[in-house]
């Protein structure tokens, strides 16, 4: 065994080794302080994990590819409340009135028509301006959710559709919908990352930008359609999540991005870019959406939950901190 | 070489950077199959020449000739293109990536839909590192591999393209004998297949042994090409050091004190070894080296920013172990850092404030800053050391180079240490500030300070140094005093070779 392969192997099986301390802790731990009576690892209640799992965990892994790629996207709360704003609001426009449930497409492309627009204006920004995606996704952050009110003012935007809502309960081999998005989601990212070019070079851009730049590798274009990845992945998760309650608050999906880059965090994913893995993110969502179910069952708050998944993001991140140093001799800084 | 079309032509170029004049009409002619040798010392304008002739920087004046065909090159990329690959001294390479897809950054092969050709991109790397002969393979984690197989690495990158001219900038600094044996064999056969080959280096043997003719620059002009068969070390190293720098020694001894200072076996891992010395009051003790010989990171050990892996630390005698900064500072030792800007100050900060720094937690007045303590010190300092600045207020990013680095002394000095550490004084300095400075160095000796100077530049080693230590790859050569020093002797000393058993 080579040098490092054992804390390689650690980082790597990290996030899965934690889920499975999750589960065994909860279902110990719902025996003694659980009000239902209810086992904790159950069939219905992994579903219903999974499920619950998909709106932050679709838009996690447009953000593992951003992260990879050494920007940050803060704006993906607001895009998902615009996205969800534009399908539901469309259902009602009088142009496709004569569509009948033929407007459910025409709703989602819309949508995410709209999520890939306002990604694509950030990586053009990010790009053209050279300022950091930091600021200006916190600009966008701001701007966007300021659209979202300027759209229908403090109050919600509702419409449902049954044929929509049937869709979005719908199982299909036990899986819910929203399930099978996330996995299909999953799925292609890793695809995207690991088996096409603009993956690889992805990594490179994030790794060591300025030997991408002088391989050749035309960072802004990769670093735009990052963004509209991302822009897109976000409508997509509001898509999905809104077919089925078909009412959006302007205040929805505040605080996603937080979550969502906690999850990429805690699947590994390095803040400074180069490196990340999607099944990783994928483990890290689950264990987050883990963490909220069980803290719940035993009887917690969410004040509780937000308490512990804080000290836990701070404690793998110094873990990792231990695992990447290299040894004494190392200039200390 | 029965070809006898160039691959590559330079002709006069001119770079100038604000106040330098780096290249200075410099020609170079490369022939197919030829290893051809640029050689000059630290600072002569080989790196900016590489540069130019990379794409990386535009020169001035000056053509640039591939084949015969004027070129311009904008861009690293353009340059490769047109057939004349940079192996890069530092590593450019994505450490997370693996070996593959570093080899073929920016060009990996493609399948349909642009997906990676994973297979043909194996293939591939592994045919090119089989000749290498190294020990990894094509999917090997770069970050996982020792620095000497990153360099191989990025060598293997020479070999992707069809290339005309390759440049090597120093590829064997961090490799070992084996692996050297291995990149001379890569040269041969890049030299049978005609490629023009430009071999940057300080290693004297290496020359000697692999080159055809060899160019020497200096002070960032032109000084000729003589055939590698034609000459020996001697003379080549009387054309890069020439005769018209001041390479007069130090003449002038002060009374010595006791040994402030005294290292003993000190080792940090693969960054030097088995150093010993002592330094006394009232001394200056020169470090001489080539980058990366490992003289800073013995700086950086005895200021307490690295952890030793062997070897004691003793001041005054008796035996110290320094965890930090701030315990080498406690125990009076002060280090001005080689990059001064970056290190050594903080440039959006006045000149007061930068100079009480580090003391500025015992200047207080109550739970205040003591503003009135701290103006009468940086007063005291300004005077002693000359420092020209309208008044303390001024942003030291605004000061000349010469008195931005008398304020990083000033600050240290205020601190009242008792050995001095100063890595590259005069980087980046105009001639003139340089000598005050150097000036300085022996002054401050005389006041009783032992003073320790790391450069890179041999005149200064020379001018300011009681004893020079030589350094060679992480190791210390030997210890010359001013009256045995010669510029052949230590050239040769930090080359690697060793002195003849007579002398």
């Amino acid at each position: 065994m080579q040098p490092g392969t054992l804390s390689t192997f650690l980082k790597r099986g990290a996030i899965w080794g934690f889920i499975v301390l999750e589960l065994i802790f909860f279902s110990i731990a719902g025996e003694f302080l659980s009000v239902s009576d209810k086992a904790f690892i159950n069939v219905d209640n992994m579903l219903l994990l999974f499920k619950q799992s998909a709106p932050i965990g679709i838009i996690a892994m447009g953000m593992t590819i951003i992260m990879v790629n050494g920007n940050i996207d803060l704006s993906v709360g607001a895009t998902y409340a615009i996205s969800a704003i534009v399908m539901l609001d469309a259902m009602t426009w009088s142009m496709f009135a004569g569509l009948g449930d033929g407007v459910i497409p025409v709703a989602w492309i819309l949508a995410l028509l709209t999520g890939v627009a306002l990604g694509a204006l950030n990586g053009l920004i990010v790009w053209k301006t050279g300022v950091d995606a930091f600021i200006v996704t916190l600009g966008s952050m701001l701007g966007y959710r300021g659209l979202v009110f300027m759209y229908n003012g403090e109050q919600p935007t509702s419409h449902l559709n049954w044929t929509l809502v049937d869709f979005a309960e719908a199982q299909w081999l036990g899986l819910h919908t929203a399930t099978w998005f996330l996995l299909v989601v999953t799925a292609a990212v890793w695809f995207l990352m690991n088996k096409t070019v603009h993956g690889r070079n992805a990594y490179a851009i994030g790794n060591n930008r300025s030997a991408a730049v002088n391989a050749g590798i035309r960072v802004g274009p990769h670093m735009v359609i990052n963004f509209m990845i991302i822009g897109f992945l976000a409508a997509l998760s509001a898509v999905v999540f809104y077919s089925e309650s078909g009412s959006v608050n302007p205040n929805d999906g505040e605080l996603y991005e937080l979550w969502v880059i906690t999850a990429v965090v805690l699947g590994g994913t390095k803040l400074t870019g180069g490196a990340g893995s999607i099944i990783s993110t994928f483990g890290g969502v689950l264990a987050i959406q883990l963490l909220r179910k069980g803290l719940s069952h035993i009887g917690a708050d969410t004040e509780t939950v937000n308490l512990v998944i804080g000290l836990i993001l701070i404690a793998v991140l110094f873990l990792d901190r231990q695992l990447n140093t290299k040894g004494k001799e190392e200039l200390k800084v | 070489m029965s070809d006898l079309t160039p691959v590559l032509r330079l002709e006069d170029i001119v770079k100038t950077f604000p106040g330098v004049r780096a290249l200075d009409g410099v020609s170079l002619t490369l022939m197919p199959g030829e290893v051809h040798a640029l050689m000059g010392e630290n600072g002569a304008g080989k790196s900016t020449l590489m540069k130019v002739l990379g794409g990386i920087l535009k020169p001035n004046e000056g053509r640039i000739l591939v084949a015969e065909t004027p070129v311009v090159m904008s861009s690293p990329l353009e340059a490769k293109a047109k057939g004349i690959v940079f192996i890069h001294q530092e590593l450019s390479l994505a450490e997370e990536l693996s070996v593959a897809e570093n080899i073929y950054l920016g060009e990996l092969p493609r399948k349909r839909f642009g997906l990676v050709d994973w297979a043909t991109l194996e293939t591939r790397t592994n045919a090119i590192l089989e000749k290498l002969k190294v020990g990894f393979d094509a999917r090997t984690r770069v970050g996982d591999l020792s620095i000497a197989n990153q360099q191989m690495v990025e060598i293997a990158r020479a070999l992707t393209v069809d290339a005309k001219a390759v440049i090597f900038d120093e590829p064997t600094a961090s490799l070992t004998d084996a692996e050297k044996v291995v990149l001379f064999d890569v040269i041969a056969g890049l030299q049978e297949q005609g490629v023009g080959i430009i071999y940057i280096s300080h290693r004297m043997e290496e020359i000697f042994r692999i080159t055809d003719r060899i160019s020497v620059l200096r002070d960032g002009s032109y000084r000729g090409t003589v055939n590698t068969a034609d000459t020996d070390e001697e003379a080549v190293t009387q054309l890069m050091i020439g005769r018209k720098l001041d390479l007069t020694r130090n003449e002038s001894h002060h009374e010595l004190g006791d040994v402030a200072l005294e290292v003993r076996g000190l080792c940090c891992g693969d960054l030097f070894r088995d150093i010993s010395f002592e330094v006394r009051r009232g001394e200056v003790v020169g470090f001489y080296g080539l980058v990366g010989a490992g003289r800073t990171e013995i700086a950086e050990t005895l200021f307490g920013l690295r952890d030793p892996s062997a070897g004691t630390i003793l001041l005054d005698g008796q035996e110290t172990v320094i965890h930090s900064p701030t315990d080498a500072i406690s125990r009076g030792i002060s280090l001005v850092p080689e990059d001064r800007k970056g290190q050594g100050l903080i440039l959006g900060m006045n000149c007061r404030d930068n100079m009480t720094l580090p003391q500025v937690d015992d200047l207080k007045a109550g739970p205040f800053v003591a503003e009135g303590a701290e103006v009468s010190i940086f007063d005291q300092y300004r005077d002693r050391l000359d420092i020209r600045t309208p008044g303390w207020k001024q942003l030291v990013g605004n000061l000349s180079g010469g008195n931005q680095q008398k304020i990083v002394i000033g600050k240290w000095l205020s601190m009242r240490p008792s050995v001095l550490i100063v890595d590259e004084p005069t980087r980046g300095i105009d001639v003139g500030s340089k000598s005050e400075i150097h000036n300085l160095i022996r002054e401050l000796a005389a006041q009783g300070y032992a003073v320790i100077v790391i450069s890179s530049e041999m005149p200064e080693v020379l001018h300011v140094s009681d004893r020079i230590v030589a350094m060679y790859s992480g190791r210390i050569m030997r210890t010359f005093t001013s009256e045995e020093v010669t510029e052949d002797n230590l050239i040769q000393a930090i080359s690697g070779i060793t002195p003849d058993k007579a002398a």
